[in-house]
């Protein structure tokens, strides 16, 4: 019954593995798409806090928190361009970005 | 230390199961919703490895401020759901093919992982003995990390700001208050005294 670092390396690789699975399964919905990401670095949060308990450095605490900042200015930033994109388009299919192509 | 596992299985079923829900409900809002409660277990399982400050940061940033964001984007715009939703089957095949080979590969470089002893000796910043988790790290981020936490502070800044251009914009045909020009105003540009003749008007 003794939990290690191998059970929580598993939760974050589960939780990593879902993320992708996510982004894959919704090509079209932008929203689910930017809340997949959220999964995939709640994951590496969770591998680096388990490392920095289980080795005893706090190190990984701190990258945490400066994981926390990039995802929180990553997910405001991208709803931004989300709420502009449907402003002018009416509808946010993915897909459709190639507006861009050269 | 039997509390301690039953807890951590209960925090990361939830969350796995949650996890699983996010990407694969209909409805967006209670993909949000379910995002909420993998983060809530998500904290739980930090509070587990004795990561209270970062649980609790966890909770505040990512429930308070990410999720509710997320709520609020897909409440306000319209979309049609339905229609989003289309090509989900075709794309499952190829999508349980990547999440399989990533999780093997994930299993196999953490199961063929093994801490040296020389490891021990050279950590970067042991955890200080007798003091909380939130001294030790305060001690350790005003310090020597203080130059990369005002760098998070300017990602942050820079964020807000670009969210607010991004976002702003000036409606034409709505009229406004304009407390400069109404300053600037002065008699000679909207009176005119005028002498009018009598019996014959202007």
């Amino acid at each position: 019954m003794e939990i290690g670092l191998a059970h929580y390396l598993t939760v974050a690789a589960i939780l990593f593995t879902l993320g992708i699975f996510g982004i894959f399964m919704n090509r079209k919905n932008v929203i689910i798409i930017m809340m997949s990401i959220e999964l995939m670095l709640l994951a590496v949060n969770i591998n680096l806090v388990a490392f920095s308990s289980f080795l005893g450095d706090l190190v990984g605490q701190v990258f945490t928190i400066f994981v926390l900042t990039v995802a929180a200015a990553e997910a405001a930033i991208g709803l931004a361009i989300l709420v502009v994109y449907f402003r002018n388009r009416g509808t946010i299919a993915v897909e459709d970005i190639n507006m861009m192509k050269g | 230390m039997v509390v301690q596992a039953l807890a951590f299985y209960l925090f990361a079923t939830v969350a796995v199961l949650s996890a699983t829900a996010v990407v694969t409900v209909r409805n967006p809002v209670h993909s949000v919703l379910l995002l909420i409660l993998t983060f809530f277990n998500a904290a739980g399982l930090f509070v587990l490895l004795g990561a209270e400050f970062l649980a609790m940061l966890l909770v505040v940033v990512y429930v308070g401020a990410v999720a509710v964001l997320f709520l609020f984007v897909v409440m306000m715009l319209d979309i049609n759901f339905v229609e989003m939703r289309q090509g989900f089957l075709n794309y499952l095949p190829i999508g349980i093919l990547i999440a399989v080979v990533l999780f093997v590969e994930l299993a196999l470089v953490g199961a063929g992982w093994t801490l040296t002893d020389e490891a021990v000796a050279v950590l970067a910043q042991p955890t200080p003995a007798g003091l909380t988790n939130v001294e030790a790290l305060g001690q350790l981020i005003y310090t020597d990390y203080a130059y990369i936490f005002q760098a998070a502070g300017l990602v942050l800044l820079v964020a807000m700001i670009g969210a607010i251009v991004l976002t702003l914009r000036h409606r034409q045909g709505v009229r406004r208050q304009k407390i400069s020009e109404q300053v600037k105003r002065t008699r000679a540009d909207t009176l005119e005294v005028k002498k009018v003749p009598v019996g014959r008007g202007i």
